[in-house]
């Protein structure tokens, strides 16, 4: 597996930590995924007090790397600003880089996201951008400094799975050196089985498990279909084909006995 | 008469010490204010009695211990309005509709004209809906300032001071319920930021809470009468912040404004902030240890779970039963 700027992680799941009934179900549910990192939201209002520590401290306590992110900022200042707060808060290189460009499709402000990455990559920090598929924009975040690129599969919380499995196998084949990971959109295990099937090697998600009837079972199913998927893509799959192809042969078959 | 000290005179100080009192003990209550006011978190509440709509996201003992509360509300103050509560979601966001319904019972869905018929001021807005006949509401100030006279007009002892649970367990029996302020002797309680505003609107009449779903901010309606509303509240984890931000003060009063255009020329009254207590499971707590007794952890479930907190911490007292929400009991 691909390492995320030298740190080499047990398995390809990222996990969020928002929405969940309560912290004990967020607990139990990281537990049953085995996920390796635990990405948080950071607004810029914490950090001024220490009573607003607790919910950081449990989240510390999940003994995962933890990727703090700019979720739900919309511009490239407000992003800067909150990733120097969470990198106080976390003592941690890594940002997950969100610039909103969208409000109902919270689809990111690709032009904003180069911006900003450029600017916290020159400022030592390690960029997560989460981006879409396009190969153009890849390009640029890979050239400002960003060694990992999370493409979406479809919009945040739309539960939708990859829209655009094309262009993602697109970015797959023309960046094969540079870890991809699958940020929002999926809805089911089997989607996030096809990522991983698709080359991609690592997803993150958030409402599919936190807003799941039983959190920390469909935190399982995931890690379970993550598995899978890595395993089949390990396999090396077959070919598709327009075709049948028997898989027992008929020539010299009897057909009357 | 088993004398005992109740420290903390929110909803849950004032719940315990009146059933303690009802059950026949001496019972001291002492607050660092004379009064019911906005020093508490229950003042700030919704006063929602919604078990079942609770049930989407809390855990089974709320619904079933949160079943008690009107009943014992409506005994203890006779301002229960008992009218049910109503979900809806705007017409694009109708998969949190039909997830609210998966996770939650004791509603029946309803179609547009039998909401307009529920609530003709929401008119014919949406087109589905959930109802919970079964659920109720109360004005939750006058509930409080109601109780904590009641208890002095029938012989509870009130003291207004700042009193300190450990040395007070030295005297006698004492029940620390200071919500959050106890949060230097019970380190797994966190703070969950609430943000509400009191808006003045004579022009919409609603009959009970409604509840509006959105996939990022689901926000609740609750009408006090004489054309008064809260309008609350945000969950905010782990963030400090004694004010209100202007993100939640948007989501608040475009949620108003989408339930009904009228509520843009409503007044915004008052704006409410404040930290609800809760444990990691957002389940409340007993805990004893000697002569002190700490329940807390009530989170967003105040007026709808004191009442069963307040008959288990008396239970505990007079008949040594171990409540079903303790944790940790000591010798």
């Amino acid at each position: 597996m691909r390492d995320f700027y030298g740190t080499p992680l047990a398995n390809g799941f990222m996990l969020g930590t928002a929405q969940y009934p309560s912290p004990a179900i967020l607990a139990e549910a990281f537990r049953r995924s085995g996920a390796s990192v635990a990405t948080v939201s950071l607004r810029r209002e914490s950090g001024q007090d220490r009573a607003g520590q607790d919910f950081w401290n449990l989240i510390r306590e999940l003994g995962v790397h933890i990727l703090p992110n700019t979720a739900g900022c919309h511009s490239v200042k407000e992003a800067v600003t909150t990733a120097h707060m969470a990198r106080e808060v976390f003592e941690t290189p890594w940002i997950k880089l969100e610039v909103i460009g969208e409000e109902d499709t919270l689809q990111p402000d690709v032009f904003g996201l180069v911006e900003a990455a450029r600017i916290l990559t020159e400022d030592g920090f390690q960029v997560f951008p989460y981006t879409t598929e396009d190969l153009v924009v890849a390009d640029r975040l890979l050239h400002v400094g960003c060694e990992v690129l999370m493409p979406w599969g479809s919009p945040i919380g739309s539960g939708l799975g990859l829209n655009n499995i094309f262009g993602l196998r697109a970015l797959r084949a023309h960046f094969p050196n540079v870890p991809l990971v699958i940020d929002a959109g999926l809805g089911l295990p089997s989607q996030a089985a096809a990522a991983m099937e698709l080359g991609y090697d690592a997803i993150l998600l958030n409402t599919a498990v936190a807003k799941a009837g039983d959190p920390a079972a469909m935190a399982e199913a995931f890690a379970l279909a993550l598995k899978a998927g890595k395993l089949a893509r390990s396999a090396d799959p077959m070919e598709p084909r327009d075709m049948a192809a028997p898989s027992t042969p008929v020539i010299g078959k009897a057909f009357l006995e | 008469m088993t004398p005992v000290t109740v420290i903390g005179a929110g909803v849950a100080g004032l719940c315990v010490a009146r059933t303690l009192l009802d059950r026949g003990a001496a019972v001291t209550l002492i607050d660092r204010h004379a009064a019911p006011g906005p020093h508490a978190c229950s003042w700030w509440a919704g006063g929602m009695l919604a078990p079942y709509c609770e049930g989407e996201s809390a855990e089974e003992p709320v619904i079933r211990l949160g079943a008690e509360a009107a009943d014992w509300w409506q005994a203890q103050t006779g301002s229960v309005q008992q009218h049910g509560s109503l979900v809806v979601s705007p017409g694009r966001d109708k998969a949190d509709l039909a997830r609210f319904a998966r996770l939650t019972t004791g509603h029946r869905s309803v179609t547009g004209p039998e909401i307009a018929a529920l609530e003709p001021d929401l008119g014919t807005r949406f087109t589905r809906g959930l109802y919970f006949e079964t659920e109720a509401h109360l004005a939750p100030r006058a509930a409080l300032i109601r109780l904590h006279e009641s208890l002095v007009a029938d012989g509870a002892t009130f003291r207004q001071d700042e009193a300190d649970p450990d040395a007070c367990a030295m005297h006698g029996l004492t029940i620390d319920c200071r919500g959050f302020a106890a949060r230097d002797t019970l380190p797994d309680l966190r703070g969950v930021k609430g943000e509400m505003l009191i808006l003045s609107c004579p022009d919409v009449t609603l009959s009970r809470p409604i509840r509006m779903l959105h996939p990022r901010v689901p926000i609740y309606i609750v009408p006090r009468g004489d054309g008064m509303f809260m309008l609350g509240a945000t969950m905010v984890e782990g963030r400090a912040g004694r004010h209100v931000t202007a993100r939640a003060m948007l989501e608040l009063l475009s949620t108003a404004y989408a339930l009904n255009p009228a509520f843009g020329e409503a007044e915004v009254v008052e704006i409410g902030v404040d930290n609800r207590p809760a444990f990691p499971d957002n389940l409340p707590r007993i805990r004893r240890d000697g002569n002190l007794i700490r329940a807390n952890g009530l989170y967003r479930h105040g007026f709808l779970l004191a009442p069963a907190l307040a008959r288990m911490v008396t239970d505990l007292i007079l008949y040594d039963k171990t409540p079903e929400v303790s944790d940790e009991i000591a010798a």
